[in-house]
Parts: C-alpha cells; sequence; structure tokens
C-alpha cells in the first residue's frame, strides 16, 4: 500500500502532469487563459485574488525551500532558528492563501453570475486545492504548537523531503513517508491529485505568467504572414498536406 | 524612415443621422454570440453625452491611453512593473455594470401563454445571471438626449464649459458619433498587454488580438482610452474591432461602413513614418498633438516617398491605393479631418469630420441665411460652445484646427450655393480660407457624392492568389456569370464552370491582353474560359475561337 501510493501514485500523476499540459498547448491553446470574472464581481474579487495568489507564490517559494533544498545545504543555520523561520513565514503566507481562498469560494458561491460560470472541473479543482491547503495549514499549525511546547516535533526535512527529492532521482523511498504523520501523508498524495488534475483545469494559466512582458517592446508588430499554414486556410497544414517547396541543395 | 501603409477610415459627421445600422450590422457579423452580449464593436453615442462605456472619456477615471512623464511617454494606468504587481486583479477595469448588463426577453411565456383575460408580458431577463431584472441601462441609453439633465450633463468633455451649456440648454446642440476601434498608431492596449497577443499588422496597421496567445489577464480593457477592447466572459479573451480584415483583404469595405445608410465612412491607406510615431505621440504640447499626427504621414505622390515605399515592400497597388486615398485626401490635403482625442497619445487612425450642422441649426432658427458665408464665418466664432465642445474631443481643446475645418466647410456650402443655382462661383470663398476653387470643388464631390469605389479605396491583400488558385470550391457559383441573362439552352448556356479548358487562342488572348478586367493569376479572363465538359455538340462553343477582328478581317 505504502509503495502504491508513495512510490507508484506519484509516478502517474507526473506523467499525466506532463503530458497532460502538452497535449492541452498543443490542442487547446484558444482554452489556455485565466478565464477571469471579474467583468461579473470586483468587490471580493479585489481583496481575495491578490491574497491568494500572493500567498501561494510565498507558499511556492517555501516549498522550493523545504523540498528541494537539502537540509545540510542550510545547516550553518541552527536548526530553531531555521524551524522558526520556516513555520512564520509558512503561517503568514498560509494565512494570506487561506483567506483568500475562502473569499473566493465565498464568492463563487454566492455571486450568481460568477457561479455559474464555474464549470464541474473548477469545483473539484477547488475541492482538491482546499484539501491540500487545509492539510497544509495542519501541518504548519502542528510544527508551530511542537514549537511553542517545546517539544520535539515531525522534521519533514529528513522525511518528505528527502522522499520528495527521491521521487525525481527514479530511486523512489516510499517507506520514508509511511513513517510521517498522517496529515503529511494526506497533503502530500492531495498535492499529487492536483497535479493530475492541473493540465485539465485552468490553473494551467500558472505557466503563462508573463514575465516576458519586462523584456519586450511595447508594440508587437507581427506580419500576416509569419502566420503558418498563411494563405492555405485558416489552420495550419497537418503533416503531408503542405505546399510542396523546393528544398535547394 | 520606416515607411508602413495603415488602413484609415475617415467618418464626417455631418451626415451620420443615428440610426445604429452600423452598430447592428456589425453585431450581427461579429458579436452575436455568448460572452459578448454585451460587446459592441461599433458604436453609436449621442454627443453630449456619456457615450459607452459609460464616461469611459474620463481618463483620470479610468486610466486609458499615455501620459507624458518627465518628457517620457508613459502607459497612464502604470508601466509594466505595476501592471504584472496588479495582474491578479485589475484595479481600474470596467464592471459590467459600467457597460449595461445583458438581457433578453422571456418570449416562452408569450408563446405558451394559455388564454387568459391578461395579456402576457415577456419580462426582461438577465444575460449574465438568469435572474428577472429592471432594464436600466444600455449601450445608447441616452439616445438622442434622452434623460440628458441627468446623463449628458455628466459628459467628461463639457468639463469647463458647462456652466455655457446649462446656460443655452434650450438653444440646445447634439450629433452623432460613432466609434470603432481606432486601429492606433502607438496602441496602448498593444503595449498594455502582458502576453503580447495584441499586435499591430505591419502590412495594413490593423491591431488584432491572437486569440492563441491572449490569456485573459485583461490589461488592454484598461489599456484602452476609447475602451474597445472588450473581455468576452465565456472564452475568457480580449476582443476587438477587426476593421472587418477578412473583408479589407479581398477589397471590400468594412460592415459598418458598407451598411452606413449615411454613406459618411471614408475608407483608405494612409503611409506614415513608423520610426518617428514615438517621437510624435511625446510632443510636450497636447494641443500640437493633431499636427504632430499629421507630420507622420507621408505624401505618396512624392517620388522619393513612392520610391522608399517600394524599397521597404510597399505593393506597387497599395501604393497607387495610397495616392488616390479618400482618407488622405481629407486629412492631409483638404484638412477637415481630426482625430478622436489625440490627447490620448495613441495616434488614432479613425477620424472624423466635425458636424457643421449644429451651427447651421442655430443660424436657422435665427431667421438669417444659413447658406451665407458671412453669417457661418460669424457664427462659427461667436457659438462658442459647439465649438469648444468638438475641441475637447477632437482637438484636446484646441479651437484653432476646430474653427478652421468648419469655415472650411462652411465655405464649401457658400461657394457650392452659387455653383448650383448657376451663378458665377466666387473664388473669394474658397480664397478666405485657404483653398483654390478647384480643390474645394473636389472636396465637395468627395463628400457629398463619391460614389463607392472613390469612398472604398482599398488595395487587397497580396494573398489572393491562394483564394483564386482554388477556383474551383471558394467562389461564388453566381459571380461567374457576371450578370445578364444567361442563355437557357445549347453550349452557351450559363458561363463557363470553373473546370476550364484554355485553348491556344484563349492563351495568346490573355498573354498578350492589355485589359486586366476580371484577372486570374498571371492574367487571363476566367470568363473568356471555355469548358469543353459541357459543350453538347451542337454549334461553335463561345470563346472557341477569337472574335473575327472586324478591321483587318481575318480572324
Amino acid at each position: 500500500m505504502t509503495l502504491f501510493l508513495f512510490g507508484i501514485v506519484p509516478y502517474i500523476c507526473l506523467a499525466i502532469f506532463v503530458v497532460g499540459h502538452f497535449w492541452r498547448y498543443r490542442y487547446d491553446k484558444f482554452g489556455w487563459t485565466t478565464r477571469s470574472s471579474q467583468l461579473y464581481e470586483d468587490r471580493l474579487l479585489r481583496w481575495g485574488s491578490p491574497m491568494f495568489h500572493f500567498g501561494m507564490l510565498w507558499v511556492v517559494l517555501g516549498h522550493f525551500l523545504g523540498l528541494v533544498i537539502p537540509k545540510s545545504w542550510t545547516s550553518f543555520i541552527p536548526q530553531n532558528v531555521y524551524h522558526t523561520i520556516a513555520v512564520v513565514g509558512g503561517m503568514i503566507a498560509g494565512v494570506l492563501a487561506s483567506v483568500g481562498v475562502i473569499i473566493l469560494i465565498y464568492r463563487r458561491r454566492t455571486t450568481g453570475p460568477v457561479f455559474s460560470a464555474t464549470t464541474p472541473m473548477d469545483k473539484v479543482m477547488y475541492l482538491v486545492l482546499g484539501i491540500v491547503i487545509l492539510f497544509g495549514m495542519i501541518n504548519t499549525l502542528s510544527s508551530s504548537g511542537a514549537i511553542a511546547v517545546g517539544d520535539g516535533h515531525y522534521d519533514y526535512r529528513d522525511g518528505v523531503s528527502v522522499w520528495f527529492r527521491s521521487i525525481f532521482w527514479f530511486q523512489p523511498q516510499p517507506e520514508l513517508m509511511a513513517q510521517a504523520p498522517w496529515s503529511f501523508q494526506l497533503h502530500a498524495l492531495a498535492a499529487f491529485v492536483l497535479f493530475a488534475l492541473w493540465p485539465f483545469t485552468r490553473l494551467v494559466h500558472v505557466f503563462s505568467a508573463p514575465l516576458g512582458y519586462l523584456t519586450r517592446p511595447y508594440i508587437v508588430y507581427r506580419s500576416r504572414e509569419s502566420r503558418p499554414g498563411a494563405g492555405v486556410g485558416n489552420r495550419a497544414p497537418q503533416r503531408g498536406w503542405d505546399r510542396s517547396e523546393l528544398q535547394k541543395k | 524612415m520606416r515607411i508602413m501603409a495603415q488602413m484609415a477610415m475617415v467618418m464626417n459627421l455631418d451626415k451620420c443621422i443615428g440610426c445604429h445600422t452600423c452598430s447592428v450590422t456589425c453585431k450581427q457579423a461579429w458579436t452575436n454570440r455568448a460572452g459578448t452580449e454585451y460587446v459592441w464593436f461599433n458604436n453609436v453615442e449621442t454627443r453630449p453625452g456619456l457615450g459607452y462605456p459609460r464616461g469611459y472619456e474620463d481618463q483620470e477615471e479610468w486610466l486609458g491611453g499615455w501620459t507624458l512623464k518627465n518628457g517620457r511617454l508613459n502607459l497612464k494606468g502604470g508601466g509594466r512593473l505595476k501592471k504584472l504587481l496588479t495582474i491578479f486583479s485589475n484595479p481600474k477595469m470596467p464592471s459590467i455594470q459600467d457597460y449595461y448588463e445583458p438581457w433578453t426577453y422571456d418570449y416562452e411565456t408569450l408563446l405558451n401563454s394559455p388564454l387568459q383575460k391578461n395579456f402576457p408580458v415577456a419580462r426582461p431577463y438577465s444575460l449574465i445571471s438568469g435572474k428577472p431584472m429592471n432594464v436600466s441601462w444600455s449601450a445608447n441609453w441616452d439616445d438622442d438626449l434622452g434623460g440628458s439633465k441627468e446623463h449628458a450633463v455628466k459628459d467628461p468633455m463639457l468639463k469647463g464649459i458647462e456652466d455655457k451649456v446649462k446656460f443655452e440648454f434650450e438653444q440646445t446642440f447634439m450629433f452623432y458619433l460613432p466609434r470603432i476601434c481606432e486601429h492606433c498608431l502607438n496602441p496602448s492596449c498593444a503595449a498594455s498587454c502582458p502576453s503580447g497577443a495584441i499586435y499591430k499588422r505591419s502590412e495594413d496597421g490593423i491591431v488584432l488580438v491572437d486569440q492563441d496567445k491572449c490569456r485573459g489577464w485583461r490589461m488592454c480593457v484598461t489599456g484602452c482610452p476609447y475602451k474597445k477592447v472588450y473581455f468576452n466572459h465565456k472564452t475568457g479573451k480580449a476582443e476587438k474591432c477587426t476593421f472587418c480584415y477578412p473583408r479589407i483583404e479581398v477589397g471590400i469595405p468594412t460592415v459598418c461602413s458598407e451598411t452606413c445608410v449615411g454613406r459618411l465612412r471614408y475608407i483608405g491607406l494612409v503611409l506614415y513614418d513608423a520610426d518617428r510615431v514615438l517621437e510624435a505621440a511625446s510632443v510636450e504640447d497636447d494641443h500640437a498633438l493633431y499636427e504632430a499626427q499629421r507630420s507622420l504621414f507621408l505624401d505618396p505622390n512624392d517620388p522619393q516617398i513612392e520610391r522608399a515605399a517600394e524599397a521597404a515592400g510597399i505593393p506597387g497597388d497599395w501604393i497607387e491605393a495610397a495616392k488616390r486615398s479618400p482618407v488622405r485626401r481629407l486629412i492631409q490635403d483638404y484638412q477637415v479631418a481630426l482625430p478622436l482625442h489625440p490627447e490620448y497619445r495613441t495616434m488614432p487612425m479613425v477620424w472624423y469630420i466635425p458636424p457643421l450642422s449644429p451651427v447651421v441649426d442655430v443660424i436657422k432658427e435665427t431667421g438669417h441665411d444659413a447658406e451665407d458665408k458671412d453669417n457661418l464665418f460669424a457664427a462659427i466664432d461667436t457659438l462658442r460652445i459647439p465649438v469648444e465642445y468638438l475641441a475637447n474631443l477632437f482637438t484636446a481643446g484646441d479651437v484653432g484646427p476646430v474653427n478652421d475645418v468648419l469655415k472650411r466647410l462652411a465655405a464649401m456650402r457658400a461657394y457650392m450655393r452659387d455653383i448650383n443655382l448657376g451663378r458665377d462661383p466666387r473664388d473669394e470663398i474658397p480664397e478666405a480660407v485657404g483653398m483654390s476653387g478647384e480643390a474645394m470643388y473636389e472636396m465637395f464631390r468627395l463628400l457629398a457624392i463619391a460614389k463607392y469605389d472613390e469612398r472604398y479605396v482599398i488595395p487587397t491583400a497580396h494573398a489572393e492568389q491562394a483564394h483564386a488558385l482554388e477556383e474551383l470550391a471558394t467562389d461564388c457559383p453566381v459571380s461567374e456569370y457576371g450578370g445578364g441573362q444567361p442563355e437557357a439552352l445549347g453550349e452557351g448556356a450559363g458561363r463557363p464552370v470553373p473546370v476550364a479548358v484554355e485553348n491556344f487562342a484563349m492563351l495568346q488572348a490573355r498573354q498578350t491582353a492589355d485589359s486586366a478586367e476580371n484577372t486570374l493569376i498571371g492574367g487571363g479572363s476566367k470568363q473568356g474560359r471555355v469548358n469543353l465538359l459541357n459543350w453538347d455538340g451542337i454549334g461553335v462553343p463561345q470563346g472557341m475561337f477569337p472574335d473575327r477582328d472586324e478591321k483587318s478581317g481575318r480572324s
């Protein structure tokens, strides 16, 4: 069971994640959007959306530090100092994201037009995302509680983090997760389910974060001929159907 | 110098009767879909009035367009970093209420109602929430100054002249302002797009949204000061007026122009220097922006410009079209067209001939001769309200150019009356506004009686080959007949179908013809081709042999 949940499921989910994104980008560029509902409602969104998004960006950064960077690299920082920083930072980010997501879900349910624009996939995604955030908060809270009472708490950097990295070395160590508290197990599992759902939801917009905007010129000029397949129809010709062209050797 | 061609439009506001035909046909063609119910790529506003969306011209509120900061041109809504930081919730996006909540009527109740004493009513239902609603605003709620005491007085363009308008409200003036996307030379929507999905086509300057690249960040909606980029709330993508590019590419005018009953729209090319756009848009003085933009335009009749344009890859027929362009003539030669809100610094490319009719109406009401030059000139000088208001719209508040345009139009009125009444034309009238009598007559022709092909000078895009090469399926079969009565029987029944067989004589005629009428790729006429597949053996197929040459007597 441990092998299946923490040794096989992650690979299935990550495979769906990668192939799914490739497929979605190839065949549904038109559907690749944030599907913003700001036009319908602005008052709640103005607070909820930035709180959630900035909170999540912070959360992602925290996970990168905690999961990807091995413990030995940060050994120069005293253990308790590191944990205090991690827990305090994680708490702020987690509270921001949680309050944000609560505002957003409340808004989505109570604002008529927003609710009617919600797809079944959105609902599934919100559910899984909510579970992931919930268990993430439980983990952070239990750690901070343990620190507050000076108790020896579970150090995820010796367990979950090592397991997480082991997945990418293709030498998974699922037994590490078996020793982790249940809330960590559920958090990790729900997160991988979310990764599997990712390419089929509006979450794909994460990968079009427009960082290129910072460097590109303001006005974009484009020739109508630059469209692939221009002049042969309204879409690019499929392989085998393009016009013959002389390839001089 | 980097010469580029721009497809542009001029609208003659004196002729607009506010019938909304352009809006309706545009809507039927482009935005008759779920998600774009509230979207009008073309709308007609009554001015003074709030416009659509409500009060969009108040840029202190909506932060559209560009602004000068320390001599540098910046997006008024904030630069790149600010755009990215506010990407999760655009602080300045108009809500659906600022446009209007689209609705439909519950026609089912009417159709399915049983026989009853009271007549059934179709109630309005919101197309956004699906709930019954009270219709309280729309895209032209204040049409014809309806409710003007409440709405028109809030017109942002009345700032500074409110007291005078209120004072003379009994002799109110009004006109209609049809608006489409301006297809600016310096589009702030494109500059605001984080994804780079909005682009300006380098061939004809049409500004388009790449639907595959748009990610729905909504910054363009804020960036456009004319509020002519819309958010499709079903697809989550931005959409805007396309200048009907599929029509323009094959040489026919936009839907709004084609269906305009007043025939007030002109479409044509202008050549401009793309390298100087930023410089012109960064002119310090708002009042100088009109002249700055005019200075960008290049004269295609100048042989040097012509050569440079050819070198820049602009096709010969495009340069010819730029020479004949009615838009260029109205903007540059006669100088009667003005840009809408040059102070937004986007260098808009849909220009307007301001209406003289409010002035004419006032003179008429006072019992004076409204076609007399002196009366009209005096009225333009003294009737400050229409002129100042028009200046707020078209010249950033500078009354000078508006006065000049109105005087030209007034002079044309007076000059042409003499001609129409068979009197001797008085050349001092055009001279008073710095024109020759000939130029004034040409301007009159263009404004009053120009035919279809003079109003719309649209060179086709150079991809027509693709269409023509596919001659089988993509053509309208009726167009093959070229009008007239097709013969009913025999081999000549109808015109040849496109499965064409070209005989030797036809080939020779095609290769030596000096007329390009109805030409195919590489010359030749589809009409003259012979189709042997349809020949029933009776008589001689038309076009099989060359026409007998009458002069020489040989065939």
